[in-house]
């Protein structure tokens, strides 16, 4: 037996008590949805996991509508202290089920259990951890004395990470006072629904946390709800420009954490061994559904050549396959949608003239699997170059000199991560003053930690999620005028842009009640 | 026997540089009682597109000099303003029709918000960043960044205080700007633009466009080269739908703001347009 053949090590599934059917969570009780319900499957396999409730328009009112009793009559009104304790209880109960989350997330999302249960849960507690020690001290935030929570939080999240965008989201909208209805990823509703349960455990007043499941229309009647007094979205560049065209000219708060197309900078005097475990952390990583992942290398000609093969090798160890194994490196790609998406990519790849490596592995019969992939001879037109790929495929470009490296960096309309592999300290911080991004790695790739602010330049959105920046995108000054309206009066406005502005009008009464 | 005066030529400020509309446009600009006062250049789509090259083209300059020296350029530019109060104060009687005291009161209130966003330069960042304690072995730091163009639609019913406040913090963190100044009272903005063109402010760095807002917004609001769209002056616009354009790239935007406290100073108007940036350095193992 060599060191690459291990004898199968699955996680059991026996410590998930899974039901076969879930419906919406809605003011503290799951109740069914109006829309037609969907299944859930394992992307490894294929096999339905449960029966998922599709929340229609209705159904997003009475999400939206139990969000708001939440916030007046309990949530708003409720100390900081006690918030914060309700956080920590959940942090706790995080903890507690931990491992039957992080089987849950393999099995429903595709990803390796090492991961899940290394990185997207540890980190999920800590997020709540986090935030729930900031309740009670909102003075601290930034935005001056007794600032204010905003309403009612509509938020949309992907299918790359289920539960740790989940926290991402309601932590800090809950540390700062706000109600939320979150809306999980339709391939990946499991974890979400898992979490309302948590929500039941720890007694937390109904309503405070809505969970409605569905598909884009769910999502889109949700954001576009005018009841709704924040939005936050990660997602697609394309959505999040849908979105800020839906929320324009409303008074609703806008956060977007959108796509990118990171470079990662490996400078020829790079610890190289560490650069390779950072090039594949930063591309192989939950199978490259990642928005920050290291899709571009670039790498200094000098050790281009090197590093390649490097990299080669050390993708022929990765280990592809059951994603409950606890020796699989690459799970299973989310969807079949998504493998179509990557795979007309790669092939664009090839076509444009770049040239393809692709790690040789068994792919399993079933299920969604794309083995480790390279292109080099790519350049900065190819469309693997410019693309957000969303999947295990790195490519590779050349640069001479540092400048070079910036140029090329940062020549994309996309700005949320970047990677710099040198020895030299001082070319570093010369190297991240003029990258043209929201988080950059040092000598590492793809951490993440509830302290760190995370979010993008440019067309990656705006806004951040994470740390004291994280926790002010819910929150607003204390006495902050309400932003002005526009001059025309609702009733030509809503003889000009019927839909929009007429689903407008009844948020204004309602807030002129609330007030 | 009187003097015969001596009127000035208003024109557009474009990358230090004082040209006509490329169109050969002006329009009448009128006193409050309605005698003529000036032609002013009436700014096309060209020169909106010209006014943002400038721009971008002056963002590396601007944002890379050192806090310290921001502060004092923008210090200067209170300075100088100082010593042209007067001529403010005649263009603002003529324009807006008040009172020689409140003339004179606009323009130093325009001068002590100028001091004001000076002396943030060097300090706005260790307000708005951050060293955060994240766990493992990294030093993590965020720090804010301008985030580059700026295109503003400037307050419409103040000439010359409404102006200051809307550039001003744009101006504190590095970014460049396009404004597009009150339409019926421009005559100050440009006054304002030669001021900043002697201040030591490089070329650029501040765009000076008069005409029409509604006519000019939404080539700003659309441009691909904006970063963010300040809409404070555009209340009377059909500004829903430049937000909406401005959606397209994902542009930063602030909405607009209506009557005298419109833009007032504030360290929010600085942030608004910067961008934190993350930087996780690995600590080694000694």
């Amino acid at each position: 037996m060599s060191f690459l053949e291990y004898a199968p090590a699955p996680e059991s599934r026996a410590i998930l008590n899974l039901r076969d059917e879930y419906g919406l969570f809605i003011d503290g009780e799951f109740v069914e949805g109006h829309g037609t319900p969907f299944q859930t499957i394992s992307p490894a396999s294929e096999q339905r996991i449960a029966m998922i409730s599709s929340a229609d328009s209705t159904d997003v009112d009475a999400a939206v509508a139990a969000a708001r009793r939440a916030y007046q009559r309990t949530w708003s009104r409720m100390s900081g202290r006690d918030r914060g304790k309700y956080l920590f209880r959940i942090a706790r109960l995080l903890q507690e089920r931990a491992r039957e989350l992080a089987v849950a997330e393999s099995l429903d999302n595709g990803k390796p259990i090492k991961e899940s249960r290394d990185v997207d849960v540890p980190l999920v507690a800590a997020w709540f951890f986090y935030y729930a020690g900031w309740a009670d001290k909102l003075d601290h935030a930034g935005l001056g004395a007794d600032p204010r929570s905003l309403g009612v939080a509509a938020q949309v999240i992907p299918w790359n990470f289920p539960l740790l965008m989940l926290a991402w989201k309601i932590a800090p909208a809950l540390a700062a006072g706000n109600t939320v209805v979150l809306k999980p990823a339709e391939t990946t509703p499991l974890t979400a629904l898992l979490f309302a349960e948590i929500v039941q455990q720890a007694d937390l007043p109904p309503g405070v946390v809505n969970i409605i499941t569905g598909a884009g229309d769910t999502g889109a009647a949700l954001v576009g709800h005018g009841d709704v007094d924040k939005v936050a979205f990660t997602g697609s560049t394309a959505v999040g420009r849908a979105i800020a065209k839906t929320v324009a000219g409303t008074d609703t708060k806008l956060t977007l954490e959108l796509g990118g197309k990171a470079a990662n900078i490996v400078f020829d005097d790079a610890p190289i061994d560490q650069a390779i475990e950072g090039i594949v952390n930063g591309i192989f990583f939950n199978q490259g559904h990642v928005c920050c992942a290291g899709s571009r290398l670039l790498v200094q000609e000098n050790v281009h050549d090197e590093v390649v093969e490097r990299l080669k090798a050390r993708l022929s160890t990765l280990r592809l396959g059951d994603p409950l194994d606890k020796n699989t490196d690459i799970g299973a790609i989310n969807s079949r949608e998504q493998l179509e998406r990557i795979r007309e990519l790669s092939d664009a790849g090839v076509d444009e003239g770049a040239e393809r490596w692709t790690a040789e592995c068994e792919i399993p019969d079933d299920g969604f699997w794309f083995a480790p992939t390279i292109f080099t001879n790519v350049s900065t037109s190819h469309r693997i170059a410019r693309e957000e790929i969303f999947g295990p495929v790195l490519s590779v470009l050349p640069f001479r000199t540092p400048a070079e490296a910036v140029a090329k960096a940062n020549n994309t309309p996309y700005g949320l991560s970047a990677g710099i592999w040198t020895d030299k300290g001082s070319r570093i911080l010369a190297v991240a003053d003029r990258l043209r991004a929201g988080v950059i790695w040092a000598n590492t790739f793809n951490r993440f930690d509830p302290s760190s602010p995370f979010g993008g330049y440019k067309e990656s959105g705006y806004g951040r999620e994470g740390g004291r920046h994280g926790l002010a995108a819910y929150l607003a000054p204390a006495g902050a005028a309400r932003p002005a309206r526009t001059h025309v009066a609702a009733s030509e406005a809503a003889a000009v842009e019927a839909p929009r502005k007429s689903a407008r009008t009844p948020k204004r009464q309602a807030k002129g009640t609330k007030r | 026997m009187s003097r015969l005066a001596v009127p000035k030529t208003y024109k557009l400020a474009i990358g230090g540089k004082f040209p006509r509309s490329e169109s050969g446009r002006t329009y009448e600009v009128r006193t409050a009682d309605g005698s003529f006062l000036a032609n002013a250049a009436k700014a096309s789509r060209k020169d909106a597109r010209d006014a943002v090259v400038a721009a971008r083209a002056a963002v590396k300059g601007w944002s890379g000099a050192t806090a310290y020296n921001r502060g004092q350029v923008l210090y200067r530019i209170a300075e100088l303003l100082e010593g042209r109060r007067a001529q403010f104060a005649d263009e603002i009687v003529a324009l807006e029709g008040v009172t020689r005291a409140a003339a004179t009161a606009q323009v130093d209130e325009a001068i002590d918000r100028w001091v004001w966003y000076a002396g943030w330069a060097d300090k706005f960042a260790q307000v708005a960043g951050n060293a955060n304690p994240v766990a493992g072995p990294f030093f993590n730091i965020s720090v804010p960044e301008p985030t580059g163009v700026v295109a503003i639609i400037a307050p419409q019913d103040s000439s010359l205080v409404g102006l200051v406040s809307a550039v001003a913090p744009a101006l504190v963190a590095g970014n460049a700007v396009v404004v597009v100044a009150s339409e019926a009272y421009p005559l100050p903005a440009i006054s304002l633009a030669e001021v900043l063109a002697t201040s030591d402010v490089p070329g650029g760095v501040v765009n000076t466009l008069t005409g029409s807002p509604a006519e000019i917004a939404p080539w700003l609001a659309s441009h691909e080269d904006v970063n963010a769209l300040d809409l404070v002056g555009a209340g009377a616009l059909d500004w829903v739908d430049l937000e909406i354009a401005a959606a397209d790239t994902l542009k930063r935007v602030l909405r607009p703001e209506q009557g005298a406290d419109a833009a007032a100073p504030s360290l929010d108007r600085i942030t608004a347009f910067t961008e934190t940036k993350t930087v996780w350095h690995t600590k080694s193992m000694i």
